[in-house]
This record gives C-alpha cells, structure tokens and sequence, in this order.
C-alpha cells in the first residue's frame, strides 16, 4: 500500500527529528477529557494559544495564535492522547504556568513576551534533557507535548501550510530539479 | 449458517444464471469482469462490501489537510474499530472507512498476521501502493531450480504478452532499463527522478559498475490522459489513496469496471458474501455460488458456467475450504493438501537514511506518486548469498520539512522562519525481500470463531524463516554500504518490526502446478478438480518474488479468462 507515508515516517525515525513521534506511532487514542478530570476551558485554551503564539509567534505570515493553535491541542489530547499523557499535558498546563510565575516572577499568561520567550527556551532546554534521560515507559515532557503539537497544529493549518509555507493543492505536474534559493518557502503537502 | 436457504424454483434459476461469475472486485475482479464480458459473456460480479462509486464516493478526495480535524492521525474509535489496522501507517483520516470492520470480520493470529482487507466495490484497488513490476524469467523457473515448494506451471515467456495486454490498458509510467532481473513492459513516459535521485544514481552506476540501478518506481499512474477512458493524467498531488477524482490511478472504478460496464454484458451485486461453490460431483464442476446478504442475512443461488474467484488470496481460499466439504472435508482443491498452505508477504521494514550535500540550490515542485526503485541484485549472475532469491528497494530523496531538529534554535519567529523553509536533502530506501513458500505457513478455518454472519473465520499461522532473516542482515547492509557509497553522510540503517502480512501482499493458499498432488490449480489458474472454477488473485502465486504482485494478478487474469472463453467455446467447461 502507500509506502511512501511509512518512508516518511522511517525518516522522521531515522533524523530523529520529530520529537515525541512516539506519541502517534505507537500511542493510543484514548477516550474523552473528563476521564481525566475537567474538560479544556476557554481559559485553557487561550493559555495554550499564548505557549504556541511564543513558540511560534507571527512574523511576516501569521502566528500559530492566529492559526488556532490551542484549540487544536485541546482537540488532540482529548482524541489521541492515552489517558496517561492527558494527565502529564493537563498537569503540564499548571506546572508551567508555576514554573514561569517561580522564574519570571509572573504567570505566563501576565509576563512579557520577552519574559515568555525567555522561559519557554530553558524549558524547551529542559524538555530536551529530560527526553534524553527518560526510560521509554515513561512519558514524554509535557512540553514536548505542547511544542509537538504546536509544530503539526500549525504547518498543517490553512494559515500555516499558505502563508507560512507554500500550498498547492493540485500540482498538475512534477518538476525534479527546480532552482531554490534561501528564503523560498518550503511546500506543504 | 443463519438467514433463511431460499428454495430456487426454475424461473428463479433462469433469472439467477449468467455465463460466468466472477467473485470479488479488486485488481483481478475487476480484470476478469472486463475481460469476460468484453468477450460476449453475461457475467456476475458479486462484491462482499458496499457500494463504493467513482469519484461521487471519494469522500476525503478534495480534502484539505487542515480540514481534517486530527490531521490525519487516527482518534479513539478508529483504533477501537480496527485492532489490526492500527498496527501500520494505514489507519488514517485520509482512508477511513475503506478498510473492513474488524468486529463484524475478525480472524484468529495463531501467529501474528497483519491482515489488511478492503471491503467495498473496487477492494484494495482503491487504496493499493500502485508500483506495478513483471516477475522476472529467474522468478518463474527459482523454485524448480532451486528444488523449493514446486515449480511454476508456466514460464515468463507465455505470460509476457499478457503482462504487455495490461500494462497497456492500466496505464503503467516507467523507464525501460533492459534489466533481467525487472522486464520492460508497455510503460507510458516515467516521472521524473528529482536531481539527488539521479545524483545518486548516476554514483552507483559508476561505483558498481554498471550492476546497481536506482530508476523511477514503475506505477499504475497515467502521465498521458487517455480521454477514451475518460481518465486525465496524473496531478502530481500523491493523493490516490484518497480514489483519485482525475481517475488518474489504475483502480476497479477508474479502468476496468467502466471498461465492463460498457458492453452492456455486466450485472453487479454488492453486499453479498459469496459463502461456497455449489459443485456438483457428477459433472466435477461448479453450478454456481451460495451467497449470504450481508445486510439481510437472506442466502441466494446464483447460477453460472464458470466461477472466477478473485476475492482477495485468502478470501478466495476461504470459500474453496467451504466447498464440497460432503465430499472433501477440507474442501474443494484440498486433494492436493497445499489449500490453505504456503502463505507468502513481501517481508520489509528495514533499510538506510542519510543526508544529501551540495544541492542547497535545488528543490523540487508538485508531490510525485511514486518514488525510486532499485531493483534486485543479489544472487544474480556470479553473486551468490548464504540465502535465496532477493531484494528491492523503494524510497526517495526530498527535502526535510517542518518537523525537522532544529539544532540551538528552541523557540521564536527566527525558529519559525527557518522552518518555513525547506531544511536539508535526505535520503531514504526501504527494501522489500522475497519470503519463501512454506508448507507450514498456512491458513485454516477456525473450529470456534464465527464472523456477524456466523461463517466460519480464518486462523493464519504464517512467519519469516532462517532464509528471510538471513536476507533481512543484507537487506540493511548493502542499504547502508549503497548510501555510503553514493556520497550520502550521515547514513544510519533501521529495522523496525516486521511481522507477515504488513507488506499487504499476502499470497499463496491455493498454488497454481503441474500436479494436482501437489497443487491447487493448474497452470491456466483452473482448480483441478473443477476446472470450470478459475482463481486468479494473489492465492494462485507459487513463489512470491520480490516484486510487487498485483501487475502479475492482471496478467494471469487476462491470460485465464482468454482460456476460460476458449474452452467454453470448444464445450469443454
């Protein structure tokens, strides 16, 4: 069947570039929100379109805010995430929002974006060290989680694969070997 | 069997009789309608599934990936619906809904077997892998050579102008190379190899000295537009498995029901589970079918002169273990004690990846639906393995995209521009082995486990031996030494899982021989102890290759159904 999927995916593997792929290779889909606690809030997702707008932010073509980026998490974690990782993402929500308030002084709904910026680098940094370090039973960083699904959630949507990248949805021909120079924007599929 | 039998009367009979039957609606289904009825007969063709229908029913064809709420992941229910569909890059939003529903049709692992099975009009053909390559001579004569399972009853030659018939009609693209080991066929002009790939190429040309190919994989995609088949060429939006809405891709829908359709020669049923053949023992040949509705439950006779089954390998084998089981116990074809034996996969995942340098400046445009091939090399000419037959390889070279590692660079609208753009050429080729015919690799019906319609499941025991494992070092290490050999850094081979049944090539169960000792079918795909019953799917295969099968199902279609129309003309069905 359609192999090429798979040798993307064996790509992904091999580069090992998309951190917490594990998540969809292997991970379940498992069932709603409430069996892990409260449903996403309106709050909740305005909270999480800030984390994706400072992951993200817009530039010359739009921000993963403006591509609603926090609603499409929420819309993962509570189809596609095990139970186990809902509750280290949910959790993950509260534990930045006290880390950023411990560093920075402030929530990370109040703090800059300089001071946003700022904490979600050594976050991220953490994150990073803590995939390093984690058994394979263990769960992801709940930052992985955030910044995985901010990078799909975005490149994938309409504002994302247009504006940011290029989008065609019907080619009608192939090209080999055509020019690129720097600052071309990639093709979203 | 539950549902009522219902008791035919003669006018009934008259209005269920047909010349032939064709059992099934995929790749081959499909083939033997078109031929069978494009000869005069009036032919039956019965489908398990739903209706599915060109292009009105390519629900996600047009889809955005953004309209698609989980971008394509599956959710909950999909992974609760399909506990064996989930095992594989299969389950997704894109062809939700094409593959068959695991709880009405459950079948038994006696060993792990992924089992992937496409239940509307059309079958797999809908959402099958499109490369499309003619077994080799080596291929046809290996097993006689070599003294594996039993000999194929015909030899490259008397199926190549049967490979040639529908490669000209399906609408294959390639290259003609003059390679042995992968024949020419009637190719319509290749897609392009994009400037890595023919980097590449040209690197292992020169480095093997002319022994190693990497072409553009050979597909069932049309890049000349046949009006005549109302089909338009290829749109380059590697959709297909999507049902192509340009009919760009050889399937059922688009190529060869239309074909049938036209001669006004074809009646079509869908929802009917074809359950057995109703043989006869005085005339040792089949009168028919029973079917079950698979909505009402209800049975029904259809009538015919000749049965082509092509409901998919094991499903074909399926309905001859129900057959006859008065006089066989075992069913129809089991005097040979290889029904349901020598269940055959292409075994896979496993190969090498690495990064391409010097071709910043080069990109590529449209999304193509094929990628490269690089035929097999091993054991041919003076090479010789610690293990049998060989292996291909598919893959390509693309630029990396958005989900790439980005080294320093965490968060931010600088992290975010540079992942607008296209990051680094890789390259990555996943081979694809030959697995051997054994005896012991087989499929049964389970004593216990019944499906919605309380018909019997299979129970599949099937797995890789010592020479796939062998193979299996190889096919990781030349992947490796190739990529390394090319110019290509950072190589890393992989071997992920690989459980038979996931390459979704399943064959064998019902070989075609020359012995009815020792083989199902004959070698004009005729069972033998009913040769007005053809069978002409993946079930006939005697050995696997390495290559893709489904070209090779066409062929032996086309080749039966021309027989089968002689010898019904000579009276001897």
């Amino acid at each position: 069947m359609e192999r090429r999927e798979l040798i993307k995916r064996i790509a992904l593997l091999t580069g090992g570039a998309f951190v917490g792929a594990e998540l969809f290779m292997s991970g379940g889909c498992n069932s709603a929100a409430d069996t892990v606690g409260a449903a996403f809030t309106p709050e909740h997702i305005a909270f999480l379109d800030e984390v994706a707008e400072t992951i993200l932010p817009a530039t010359g073509s739009p921000g993963a805010k403006a591509a609603k980026v926090g609603q499409f998490m929420t819309v993962m974690v509570n189809d596609c995430y095990e139970e186990k990782d809902q509750k280290v993402f949910k959790e993950g929500m509260t534990k930045l929002d006290e880390a950023c308030n411990k560093v920075q002084g402030v929530g990370f709904m109040k703090a800059t974006p300089e001071q946003r910026t700022t904490f979600l680098t050594a976050l991220d940094k953490e994150a990073k060290e803590y995939a390093g370090k984690k058994k394979p039973e263990e769960p992801a960083h709940y930052f992985t989680m955030m910044k995985q699904l901010t990078l799909m959630g975005f490149f994938t949507s309409k504002e994302g694969a247009t504006q940011a990248l290029r989008y065609v949805a019907v080619p009608g021909r192939y090209d080999g070997c055509v020019d690129y120079k720097k600052g071309d924007k990639a093709w979203a599929s | 069997m539950p549902g009522d039998s219902l008791n035919v009367n003669n006018k009934a009979t008259a209005q269920n009789t047909y010349d032939a039957i064709v059992v099934g609606s995929g790749i081959s289904g499909g083939w033997a309608a078109k031929e069978l009825t494009e000869k005069g007969l009036k032919v039956l063709m019965i489908e398990r599934g739903r209706m599915f229908e060109h292009i009105k029913d390519y629900k996600t064809a047009n889809t955005d990936p953004w309209d698609f709420p989980h971008r394509n992941r599956p959710t909950v229910q999909m992974k609760k619906d399909h506990p064996v569909l989930k095992r594989d890059y299969p389950l997704n939003e894109e062809t939700n809904g094409l593959w068959a529903n695991e709880q009405d049709a459950p079948y038994v692992e006696t060993k792990r077997f992924d089992w992937y099975r496409g239940y509307q009009l059309g079958g797999r053909s809908i959402m099958w892998g499109r490369q499309s390559y003619r077994h080799s001579k080596m291929d046809f004569e290996a097993n006689g050579k070599e003294g594996i399972a039993i000999d194929w009853p015909i030899r490259y030659d008397e199926i190549a102008p049967w490979y040639s018939y529908v490669e000209r009609f399906a609408g294959i693209q390639g290259s003609k190379e003059g390679l042995e080991q992968l024949p020419d066929g009637e190719f319509l002009p290749a897609i392009e190899l994009n400037c890595v790939e023919k980097d590449i190429a040209a690197k292992l040309k020169s480095h093997y000295k002319g022994n190693r190919h990497m072409v553009m994989g050979r597909s069932a995609n049309i890049t000349e537009a046949r009006p005549e088949q109302n089909r338009s060429s290829c749109q380059y939006r590697n959709r297909c498995w999507r049902g192509c809405p340009f009919g760009a891709y050889f399937s059922t829908q688009s190529t060869t029901l239309p074909a049938a359709v036209k001669t006004g020669n074809l009646t079509l049923v869908t929802d009917k589970i074809v359950t057995k053949l109703i043989y006869d023992k005085d005339s040792k040949k089949a009168r028919g079918v029973e079917v079950i509705d698979a909505i009402t439950n209800k049975t029904y006779e259809y009538f015919s002169k000749v049965v082509f089954l092509n409901a998919s390998a094991f499903n074909s084998t399926w309905v001859l273990m129900n057959t006859a089981t008065d006089i066989w116990p075992e069913g129809l074809g089991s005097t040979s004690g290889e029904l349901g034996h020598n269940v055959m996969d292409h075994h896979f995942r496993l190969g090498a990846g690495g990064r391409v340098e010097g071709f910043d400046d080069k990109y590529y445009y449209g999304r193509r639906p094929s990628g490269i091939y690089i035929p097999r090399f091993r054991n041919i000419g003076n090479d010789k393995r610690d293990y049998l037959r060989g292996f291909g390889y598919q893959g390509g070279a693309s630029r990396d995209g958005y989900n790439r590692m980005v080294a320093e660079m965490n968060i931010g609208g600088a992290y975010k521009d540079l992942l607008s753009e296209p990051g680094d050429w890789r390259i990555s080729i996943t081979a694809f082995g030959e697995t051997l015919p054994y005896h012991d690799n087989k499929i049964s019906l389970s004593k216990t486990v019944k499906d919605k319609w309380g018909l019997p499941v299979l129970d599949i025991s099937a797995e890789i031996k010592e020479n796939e494992k062998k193979m299996r070092k190889d096919m990781v290490a030349d992947a490796v030494e190739m990529l390394t050999n090319a110019g290509v850094k950072d190589v890393k081979g992989y071997e992920g899982d690989y459980a038979m049944g996931m390459g979704i090539h399943e064959m064998g169960t019902a070989r075609m021989g020359r012995d009815p000792k020792s083989s199902v079918l004959n070698g004009n795909n005729q069972v033998w102890d009913a040769k007005n019953v053809f069978v002409t799917d993946g079930a006939c295969m005697t050995s696997a290759s390495c290559v893709n099968p489904s070209l090779t199902y066409m062929a032996l279609t086309a080749r039966a159904a021309e027989f089968a129309v002689n010898e019904l003309k000579k009276g001897n069905l």
